[in-house]
């Protein structure tokens, strides 16, 4: 329909009353819209619309030509040269008697036609300095003669505010759009500081120094008792902080953290976080208020702060004691309402350093700390009611016995109690709390010296390191099947393992089969403490030659494996691994060979895909995709139909060349697509980065 | 542009609603349904604009109705509240003292109008007078037609 009546709409918008003419341009609008095709036969006559003597009718010509200008950005080269006649058309409207009376709101004439003027000057001055340079007069009048007391005068300016700061105007020009922000902000009108804050949330992009100046109102804002400005001032604020005015702002927000509504503080908490660890002064003040952010609104805190947080304070050695202190005094004070987030973070540091706390341990308070007194037993007090708790979380409990199998070693007067502590959970039904338990209480038949040496501190993470690793895929992790075997020897590491591999986190000893060298795995046996940050890798030497013999099944090879013992010059084999679970049950195992030896580029991966689903899968149909240094070769698999329960299995091999072996490290990504039981077509896409070294 | 046009009462009654996108009848349903709380809650003091999914709620309220308009995110919010006051001074001529009733009663009317004011979601007629006068052709209009009917029959029965 719309084809058959451009024509006619053509017709009328040419010659026709201006009652019609008008009426003819606006419908144009939808015809474009609905067949953009039609667009070149309106181009030109929009433009003549503005010769037009009525004021409908140049409005009608204005919304047109703004509306194909949105649609096709490059007729805005078409439009151009008609800028000094726009720019001519608002001159007029803003002398006196420029329009006729009928026209006038509130004293400004025509102002609905002034702000689709501006609008349309805005798209095509941006990024053309010549178009630019001839709006700027005008654009300069109009934002400095405006009647600003009434609504219409308001919405001119703001339109003119939002022209200027969109295209290329010289700096004085700039500087008068953010001071009518800034005038816009001061207003009691809620209308007027909405409509501010959003216009400079756009312009702290381009130029922060100018809005710093209003930060004091902002940050008022933030408090209204307007939702819809308190949402847009707290944007703003996120914007406009650095490292000059982070403290205040972040007291400020901290502040408002512990009075806002619940719709706000997940979002609140996380920009804070982001906030303090994007741009903390020094290490004392970001620990301090990090700890503030977790007392007040701990629920929200997500699990990488307080890792990122833990691994912040292993690289500031001289503020152990300081941390384990605040932590101390945080959880002793909070301990009923405390959440998970400060639960884990205070148990891990009351663990790794708590003899610190012990008065006469001989370090000195911090300045401006108060003291705290407490004793071996009240440390234990404390573990023991986090763990007597029956609302704890599991992840809470698992931290809180390391942390007390830590303090075995640390707090040798409260042994005997600490054991009783650990053994009570010998049958928990949690298996990750369970296995823990017995795994620790397995520890205490070592010689002590021994189990010293596992529990020593741990060594400091590297935080490079860990911000990497964070990007990467996390995979979940099966606890270890160790602990069975007799000797001394594999039953320490298997405990340090059940401490390492362990659920939600990185994986470390994946590789499997065989032996790992001594000097890699006995450093992150020692404390096994913080279970996903082993993934980090282990740094540093340790003693005991501890052979881990550790079996993870769900593991997709380790990050940062141990050099793989004197692997024999060719070919090389490493054991399966799962790359890929999928939600259904399907899943996807690696099994990696080297034929010819560890130092060249070409790996064979013999994919093995299983079902341990119900039902079958049938149009089971595996694509890999590789970057651009290495080849693939997919050979056709043995099946498309994969049997429930596992029952029967899939075999595909994969060829992969890396041509920059060495330098760069495999990664693939998979797109699964089959049919599931029921007969609909899943697809799934995963990404395997952690191939095993070597590969 | 303005996706929608809808007055409400103070109970969430609808008297008007005009819609200048494609909405199918439950989708304009459920805007209408969910639009209603959001609007009706707020307390005097605030603004009169609201996100909601990706169009901003401008209202404002007459005595007791509210004329809420759904934009684009990108517009000027301002000026779209002066376009609902210029389609409140349209009623307000031409009703002489426009209360709800008056919309209630001839609603028709109030259709027409505002199709002299806004086509395709874009402001047609700043000019008051100009609309005035349309709506007073199309009523006489209305007139000829009716006169000329009872003249027909008249001439007819004689």
């Amino acid at each position: 329909m719309a084809r058959d009546l451009a024509p006619d709409v053509e017709r009328i918008m040419e010659n026709g009353s201006p009652y019609l003419r008008k009426k003819a341009a606006l419908c144009a609008i939808r015809i474009i819209k609905k067949v953009p095709d039609m667009m070149e036969s309106f181009v030109e006559r929009a433009a003549t619309l503005l010769k037009a003597a009525d004021g409908a009718v140049q409005l009608a010509g204005v919304s047109l030509m703004l509306q194909i200008v949105e649609l096709d950005p490059t007729q805005v080269d078409m439009y151009r040269p008609h800028v000094p006649a726009l720019c001519q058309l608002l001159k007029r409207l803003l002398q006196p008697g420029g329009a006729p009376a009928d026209y006038d709101v509130s004293g400004i004439a025509n102002p609905f036609l002034q702000v689709k003027l501006l609008r349309l000057l805005r798209h095509l001055g941006r990024g053309h300095a010549e178009a630019s340079d001839q709006m700027s007069d005008i654009l300069a009048q109009v934002a400095s003669n405006i009647d600003a007391s009434r609504n219409a005068g308001n919405a001119v300016l703001y339109e003119t505010v939002q022209t200027i700061m969109g295209v290329e105007s010289i700096g004085g020009l700039r500087v008068l759009a953010v001071n009518t922000l800034g005038k816009f902000l001061a207003n009691r009108d809620n209308n007027m500081r909405y409509v501010a804050l959003n216009t400079l949330a756009k312009v702290v992009a381009v130029d922060t120094q100018a809005v710093q100046r209003h930060r004091a109102t902002i940050v008022e804002c933030v408090k209204d008792a307007d939702v819809s400005i308190r949402r847009r001032a707290l944007e703003l604020v996120y914007g406009l902080v650095n490292e000059g005015n982070i403290r205040a702002l972040t007291r400020e927000l901290l502040d408002y953290l512990a009075v806002c509504d619940a719709e706000f503080k997940p979002d609140l908490t996380s920009k804070i976080a982001t906030l303090i660890q994007r741009f903390a002064p020094d290490k004392r003040w970001h620990i301090d208020n990090l700890l503030q952010v977790m007392t007040q609104a701990g629920s929200y805190v997500k699990e990488e702060v307080c890792r990122a947080l833990i691994v912040l304070i292993t690289n500031a050695p001289d503020l152990h004691a300081y941390a384990v202190r605040a932590m101390y005094r945080n959880l002793h004070a909070y301990q009923d309402v405390a959440d998970t987030s400060l639960l884990i973070t205070s148990l891990w540091c009351v663990g790794e350093f708590g003899e610190m706390l012990v008065a006469g341990s001989g370090v000195p308070l911090l300045e401006g700390e108060p003291a705290v007194s407490c004793s071996d037993r009240d440390i234990v007090d404390l573990v023991a009611t986090v763990l007597a708790k029956k609302a704890a979380d599991v992840v809470v409990r698992e931290y809180a016995l390391t942390a007390a199998m830590k303090l075995t070693a640390r707090l040798p007067g409260q042994v005997p109690r600490l054991q009783a502590l650990l053994a009570r959970f010998n049958r928990s039904a949690a298996l990750e709390v369970q296995s823990r338990s017995s795994e620790y209480t397995r520890m205490f038949k070592l010689a002590p010296p021994m189990r010293a040496q596992l529990l020593e501190r741990m060594p400091a993470l590297d935080e490079a390191e860990y911000l990497r690793n964070m990007g990467a895929e996390v995979r979940p992790s099966v606890p270890s099947t160790g602990g069975a075997a007799a000797a001394p020897a594999t039953s320490s590491a298997a405990a340090s393992a059940g401490g390492a591999a362990a659920a939600a986190g990185g994986d470390l000893l994946g590789d499997l089969g065989d032996a790992l060298a001594p000097a890699s795995t006995s450093a992150p046996a020692a404390a096994g403490g913080l279970d996903d940050l082993l993934a980090v890798g282990p740094v540093g030497a340790s003693a005991g030659g501890v052979a881990a013999d550790v079996l993870d099944l769900l593991d997709g090879g380790s990050k940062e494996p141990p050099a793989p013992p004197a692997p024999p010059p060719e070919p090389v084999s490493f054991p399966p691994a799962v790359v890929f679970q999928g939600a259904t049950g399907v899943a996807i195992r690696f099994a990696f060979h080297k034929p010819g030896g560890k130092d060249s580029g070409v790996t064979e991966i013999t994919a093995t895909y299983a079902n341990a689903g119900p039902a079958a899968v049938t149009d089971f149909n595996v694509q890999a995709a590789v970057p651009k240094f290495m080849q693939l070769r997919l050979e056709p698999a043995s099946g498309t139909t994969l049997p429930g329960q596992g029952a029967g299995a899939v075999v595909q091999k994969v060829y992969v060349n890396n041509s920059q072996h060495g330098v760069k490290a495999l990664a693939m990504r998979l797109r699964i697509s089959y049919k599931d039981a029921t007969g609909s077509p899943v697809v799934e896409q995963t990404e395997v980065t952690a191939f095993p070294a070597g590969c | 542009m303005i996706h929608f046009l809808i007055l409400m009462s103070r109970q969430g009654k609808v008297r008007l609603a005009k819609w200048y996108s494609t909405y199918t009848q439950k989708e304009r349903a459920r805007v209408v349904k969910e639009i209603t709380p959001l609007v009706l809650s707020r307390p005097l003091k605030l603004c009169n604009f609201l996100d909601w999914k990706n169009v901003k709620l401008i209202y404002k309220r007459y005595a007791s109705l509210y004329f809420v308009c759904g934009v684009d995110a990108g517009d000027n919010e301002l000026i779209t509240l002066e376009i609902i006051h210029e389609f409140v001074e349209v009623l307000d001529r031409y009703f002489g003292n426009v209360c709800e009733l008056d919309l209630i009663f001839n609603f028709h009317k109030a259709y027409y109008i505002l199709d002299e004011l806004l086509v395709a979601g874009e402001l047609q007629e700043p000019n008051k007078k100009a609309i005035h006068k349309a709506i007073g052709d199309q009523d006489q209009l209305v007139e000829n037609a009716k006169n000329g009917v009872e003249e027909g029959q008249g001439a007819a029965g004689r």
